[in-house]
């Protein structure tokens, strides 16, 4: 039972993590219907300059929340400004042209990322600095919920009401649910629908860069492929919660997160990175539109 | 019967001449070229799903493996006893090849039937996944040597059998375009709906595509380990997907020709470009590999060739 409650524990962490990278793939799948392969490594380069940042304040000296948040934000700047470039020159060119070029375009941005960040940083992995102290909150027998744990979860839970509260109260946020309706009304009554898709894709990547910094306080190892497992695991949550959905990324990104944590804890670590794909597939076999999604049907 | 004897007579002369070219050359530029005509099989096998059907498979390393393994698992363990001359050794690769083919044709069956009712940047995804559950399930199973790879196999794949098989495959795919079936595939690239409503079987035909491009690669696979002789689960990752599917698009998606000559320009390439890798020390072949997708994706959606050959380029264009 113990066990049991601390791998529920561990799988929630996790599975903030996922939902917050999973946001970003909904969003950009809700506005533009693109995959974008390229969000994963987003999270890598928000890794990257997370830690930068802490060697730069001199992060390791001083484990508190105020250096956190600076990690965080400059983080999460330095990943919304790669967002929106990437969105301005590989994706806005080709908004147009069939969605296979898209996709290829965005699976040819994402090996740019990883492989110019073997070059650029170097292929051998990083220690990530305890920027947080590390210590118990709350410990029950063999349960322990670590510093770590809490902080990932409250600031996963925090970014989350935000973005909630943007898209459902804000006018930029209803603008966002106009354009993801249609490009085209959207713009008829005045909406400049250029400026929502980037903006999106700048709050997408700012979410993937908290959650790289929250992946790297639990887990401080970074490296440039870093992002490509946590980002298909992220995207399995978005579309297991029904792709396009925002509550949907949220739920799907728990499930995926306590369901891997089980899987680890029961059974046996090398399933872990499987257990992403066999989730897709079933879902994908039996309820495509995913737990919160609407079917489609394709109309000529 | 007659026309297919001369088309028979044709390859021979082809890969005649490629096996005497092999020859001549130094060992280097044999040696390339040979791998070359092996991606270029793979280049040929993914065009029919990605360019012909116009569906995105991002997974054709995983059927390349498991042709790679069946090829050189029966090879090494069944097949011994034909070895020691040089007309057993051809007659175990051949029957190797076969053996690779149908498995990979089997695994491409399980996987495209339910695979293929998804749309495309789903079957992306789906595709990927399976091509890594392979290469897992491979890098698990010890008799075929798990992580370490699978060492001595025979080393019997020659340049002749290699450029006949890629010929007769360019043959054979340009022929079944030509047929009502290639026209049916063409119909669902274009417009999936409007070729369901003419009576297309879609499904069908999908997966009959995608059956016959994980035989084809499974053959290529298969040449490949009985090439290098030393095969590892490594070889066919994500990155050699990426790769055979970049040979796609930069040719001209549904343009054999142009696959086969990006497969030529990806395999020389990087030898090409040693000079600069020793001057600055870094491997930048995937940095211009992906650099070229996004650049040609942007300048030249079409790829090199678009959808037309190489012999089809001096001919003057049918009006539209």
């Amino acid at each position: 039972m113990e066990g049991f409650l601390q791998l529920l524990l561990n799988g929630t962490a996790l599975g903030s993590i996922y939902a917050l990278i999973a946001l970003g793939y909904t969003m950009v799948y809700g506005i533009l219907r693109l995959i974008n392969f390229a969000h994963g490594d987003i999270v890598m380069v928000g890794a990257y300059a997370g830690l930068f940042t802490a060697l730069a304040v001199n992060g390791p000296a001083h484990p508190d929340l105020f250096h956190f948040f600076i990690v965080l934000l400059a983080a999460m700047a330095v990943s919304a400004l790669l967002g929106l470039f990437i969105e301005r020159f590989a994706y806005r060119p080709l908004r147009n042209f069939p969605r296979l070029n898209l996709l290829i375009t965005a699976v040819g941005v994402s090996l740019l990322l990883e492989n110019l960040g073997q070059v650029v940083f170097g292929a051998t992995p990083r220690v990530f600095p305890d920027i947080m102290p590390s210590m118990n909150w709350f410990q029950f027998g063999q349960v322990a919920i670590t510093n770590q744990q809490v902080t990932v979860f409250g600031t996963s839970l925090f970014l989350m009401v935000v973005l909630e509260w943007i898209v459902l109260k804000t006018k930029l946020g209803r603008a966002m649910r106009a354009v993801s309706y249609s490009h085209e009304i959207a713009s008829l009554v005045g909406i400049p629908t250029d400026k929502i898709i980037s903006f999106t894709f700048a709050v997408g990547s700012a979410l993937a860069a908290a959650a790289g910094i929250l992946v790297c306080i639990s887990y401080p190892k970074v490296d440039p492929l870093m992002g490509v497992m946590i980002g298909l695991k992220a995207f399995v949550a978005a579309v297991l919660g029904g792709i396009g959905s925002i509550r949907g990324a949220v739920v799907g990104g728990f499930l995926m997160g306590i369901a891997e944590s089980m899987v680890v804890g029961y059974g046996s670590s090398t399933y872990r990175d499987a257990l992403a794909f066999a989730i897709l597939i079933l879902i994908l076999l039996f309820k495509p539109a995913g737990l919160f999604g609407k079917y489609q049907p394709e109309k000529v | 019967m007659r026309a297919n004897l001369q088309w028979l007579v044709i390859l021979t002369v082809i890969a005649l001449a490629a096996q005497g070219l092999t020859q001549v050359l130094p060992p280097y530029f044999g040696q390339l070229l040979i791998l070359a005509c092996i991606n270029a099989i793979l280049a040929v096998s993914l065009n029919l799903v990605n360019g012909l059907s116009g569906q995105f498979s991002l997974g054709q390393a995983g059927f390349m493996a498991v042709g790679a393994y069946t090829a050189a698992s029966l090879n090494v363990f069944g097949l011994g006893f034909l070895h020691g001359t040089p007309l057993g050794d051809q007659a175990a690769l051949l029957l190797s090849l076969l053996a690779a083919a149908i498995a990979s044709g089997f695994v491409g069956y399980l996987v495209g039937l339910p695979t293929l009712r998804l749309r495309g940047d789903y079957l992306a995804i789906v595709t990927l996944g399976f091509g890594e559950i392979i290469r897992v399930i491979i890098l698990n199973i010890q008799a075929v040597g798990g992580a370490r790879g699978f060492i001595s196999i025979p080393n019997s794949t020659s340049a002749f059998l290699v450029v006949f098989l890629l010929s007769a495959f360019v043959l054979l795919t340009h022929r079944f375009v030509m047929a009502s079936q290639g026209r049916a595939l063409l119909a669902i690239r274009e417009n999936e709906i409007a070729a369901e409503a003419m009576g297309v079987d879609t499904t069908t035909y999908k997966v009959g595509a995608f059956v016959v491009s994980s035989a084809v690669a499974g053959v290529a696979g298969g040449l490949f380990a009985h090439y290098l002789s030393y095969i590892n689960p490594s070889s066919f990752d994500f990155m050699k997907s990426v790769e055979i599917v970049i040979m796609v698009v930069l040719g001209g998606m549904g343009s054999v020709s142009g696959a086969i000559l990006a497969a030529f320009i990806l395999t020389f390439l990087p030898e090409a470009l040693r000079p600069l890798q020793d001057w600055t020390h870094v491997d930048l072949r995937m940095v211009i590999y992906s650099f070229l997708l996004i650049v040609m994706m942007l300048v030249r959606p079409q790829g090199m060739l678009g959808r037309r050959e190489i012999w089809e380029l001096f001919k003057p264009r049918s009006p539209q």
